[in-house]
């Protein structure tokens, strides 16, 4: 019993005083775990905001951007164009989703849109894979998938850009939705409809602005996990990865997104490094889900979510 | 002057069907600049579906809403907006997680120029513009007397001041003509004696007209220029509070029982 304690509380810890250099570089991995997790988690947030619809199809889309860009690249094109081309054909669909699934259904309950978006999610999967082929294809942007050490902590290359994109992304997504006007009007649709419609926002002009940003989110992402791990159906699995994150930061929150990615990449590393060997690894596999889980039952609004009162 | 002769609003001849209910059947009637104007009636009467075909939210089955003399019988919710048409609602819409504050700048998304995408590039501009409307706002705040709760997020304010922060959000757009669907429902004899004080003074210091739907008939006799009355959907009577007062259409439908 006290040998089992000691294992699970004093150990670890143990360890990780005795190689620093090892600690900080488990930190760095799951911080850049943490950064694609928030990223994705964002695409979702920002529709969640708009409009109320949570978005199934958001890891599709994740998909369907690097199979685009791969598809460009493949062709030939130079990664500056293939990236504009993919970012098209994301606000594009922004567009047509607006126009043919949106529009229509509007006033409808929410788990009529939230059935729509399943409906999308399996027709991208589909129309991706018709149009870009099912191969699992590689994904070279050109940075090289290289570590260099810094003070005796091995820091890969192709992990840090995709972080410092990531960042900056996260950043200038939060500082325009909290701080523009664009923001305000978007907070306003997500409270109120028709409040928002009599001030003079136009909900049409407000679901296309989101649903772009969250196809800009979803190309950076495939991106990123693409350029990592090739461009493959299990690349829309990681959508299942930001739920947890979602649930921990707030459907509703920007920097819930972000805070919850990050706790989320740093736990599962650490769990996975330092606790892993206890029950034979695979932490990193469901940690997020049992944190998620344990959240659901002692703080259901999530760390940012908005509490919510029903006046009676 | 730009400032034409004709009324503000003409409502010629609309009716609004839902399937084989009309709810307004051919109704005519105007609203003149700088006028209060009070629509009433019985429940089920049809004001709230008139006033919702005015500012766009329903499209008339028929007949014609003509603003500023030009057409715009059919025109979405934001573009009724962009008239300089702004209205609060039946029961409250304010954005409930968001300060009042952050409320009424929202109603003054319009008058903010340049384009959406745009603003987020021009931080110094921005800024500025952001000021300059802050400074309407408060004056707003000023004037509606709500300086103690701007910071409050609108969901926790108690009914009656969650409709004064309606007002002024609707005002923070600096409307031509104002709808108001029942400023006073559900408020105690203080707030109301508040709110009518609230809708003389907007319509006298701003010279903003203002058409009202409102229940309680001491208010409406009092604060309105003209009074439009309807039942099932027909407008029965309109003139001034004196005239309709002792209209016997509109006591039969209306004040008759109460005063039996």
């Amino acid at each position: 019993m006290v040998d089992l304690l000691y294992a699970v509380a004093v150990a670890p810890f143990k360890d990780m005083a005795g190689a620093p250099a090892f600690l900080i570089e488990v930190l760095i991995g799951g911080v850049f775990a943490g950064l694609m997790y928030s990223l994705v988690a964002l695409g979702f947030v920002l529709i969640f905001k708009a409009s109320g619809v949570f978005n199934f199809a958001q890891g599709v889309m994740v998909l369907f951007a690097a199979l685009t860009l791969v598809g460009l690249l493949e062709r030939g094109a130079p990664v500056v164009v293939a990236l504009a081309l993919t970012t098209v054909v994301m606000v594009a669909l922004a567009f047509a989703i607006e126009r043919l699934v949106l529009r229509p259904l509007v006033n409808q309950a929410h788990i009529i849109l939230f059935m729509a978006t399943i409906g999308l999610n399996f027709f991208l999967e589909g129309f991706g894979e018709m149009v870009w082929g099912a191969n699992v294809k590689k994904l070279d942007i050109g940075i090289p998938d290289r570590s260099f050490i810094v003070r005796g902590v091995q820091i890969n290359q192709l992990e840090l850009t995709a972080a410092l994109t990531a960042a900056v992304l996260v950043t200038v997504l939060a500082v325009f939705f909290q701080r523009t006007r664009i923001g305000r009007a978007l907070r306003a649709v997500a409270d109120d409809h028709e409040a928002a419609l009599s001030i003079g926002i136009p909900l049409k002009t407000i679901w296309i602005v989101v649903w772009s940003v969250a196809g800009v989110v979803a190309i950076v992402a495939g991106l990123m996990w693409g350029a990592k791990s090739g461009v493959q159906f299990s690349l829309s699995l990681i959508a299942l990865k930001a739920l947890p994150v979602l649930i921990l930061g707030g459907f509703e929150s920007v920097p819930g997104a972000i805070v919850g990615g990050l706790i989320i990449g740093v736990g599962e590393k650490l769990g996975e490094v330092y606790w892993g060997p206890l029950v034979g690894g695979a932490i990193e596999n469901w940690f997020a889900y049992a944190l998620a889980l344990a959240f659901l039952l002692a703080r259901p609004q999530g760390l940012f979510g908005e509490k919510i009162i029903e006046r009676v | 002057m730009s400032e034409s002769a004709g009324p503000l609003l003409v409502v010629d001849g609309v009716s609004v069907r839902f399937g084989a209910l009309i709810a307004v059947n051919r109704v005519s009637l105007s609203v003149g600049r700088r006028e209060i104007v009070a629509i009433i009636g019985p429940n089920g009467a049809g004001k709230t579906t008139l006033l919702n075909a005015v500012s766009g939210f329903y499209q008339p089955y028929e007949g014609t809403i003509a603003f500023e003399g030009r057409d715009r019988t059919r025109l979405s919710p934001p573009d009724v907006a962009a008239l300089g048409i702004a209205r609060t609602f039946q029961n409250v819409a304010l954005f409930k997680g968001m300060s009042v504050l952050d409320n009424i700048m929202t109603g003054r998304l319009l008058k903010m120029s340049g384009s959406f995408l745009l603003e987020a590039l021009y931080w110094g501009p921005a800024r500025r513009q952001e000021l300059e409307h802050r400074a309407f706002v408060e004056r707003i705040i000023d004037f509606l007397e709500i300086q103690a709760i701007r910071k409050t997020p609108a969901g926790r304010l108690p009914y009656g001041l969650q409709k004064r922060v309606e007002l002024a959000r609707a005002l923070a757009a600096e409307p031509k003509l104002l709808l108001l669907d029942e400023p006073m429902a559900g408020m105690n004899v203080e707030e109301k004696e508040d709110m009518c004080r609230f809708i003389l003074d907007v319509n006298q210091e701003f010279g903003t007209t203002i058409a009202l739907i409102e229940h309680d008939m001491g208010v409406v006799m009092d604060i309105s220029d003209r009074v439009v009355v309807l039942d099932y959907g027909r407008k029965i009577a309109d003139g001034v509070p004196a005239e309709v007062r002792r209209d016997q259409a509109v006591l039969d439908a209306y004040l008759g029982v109460a005063h039996a």
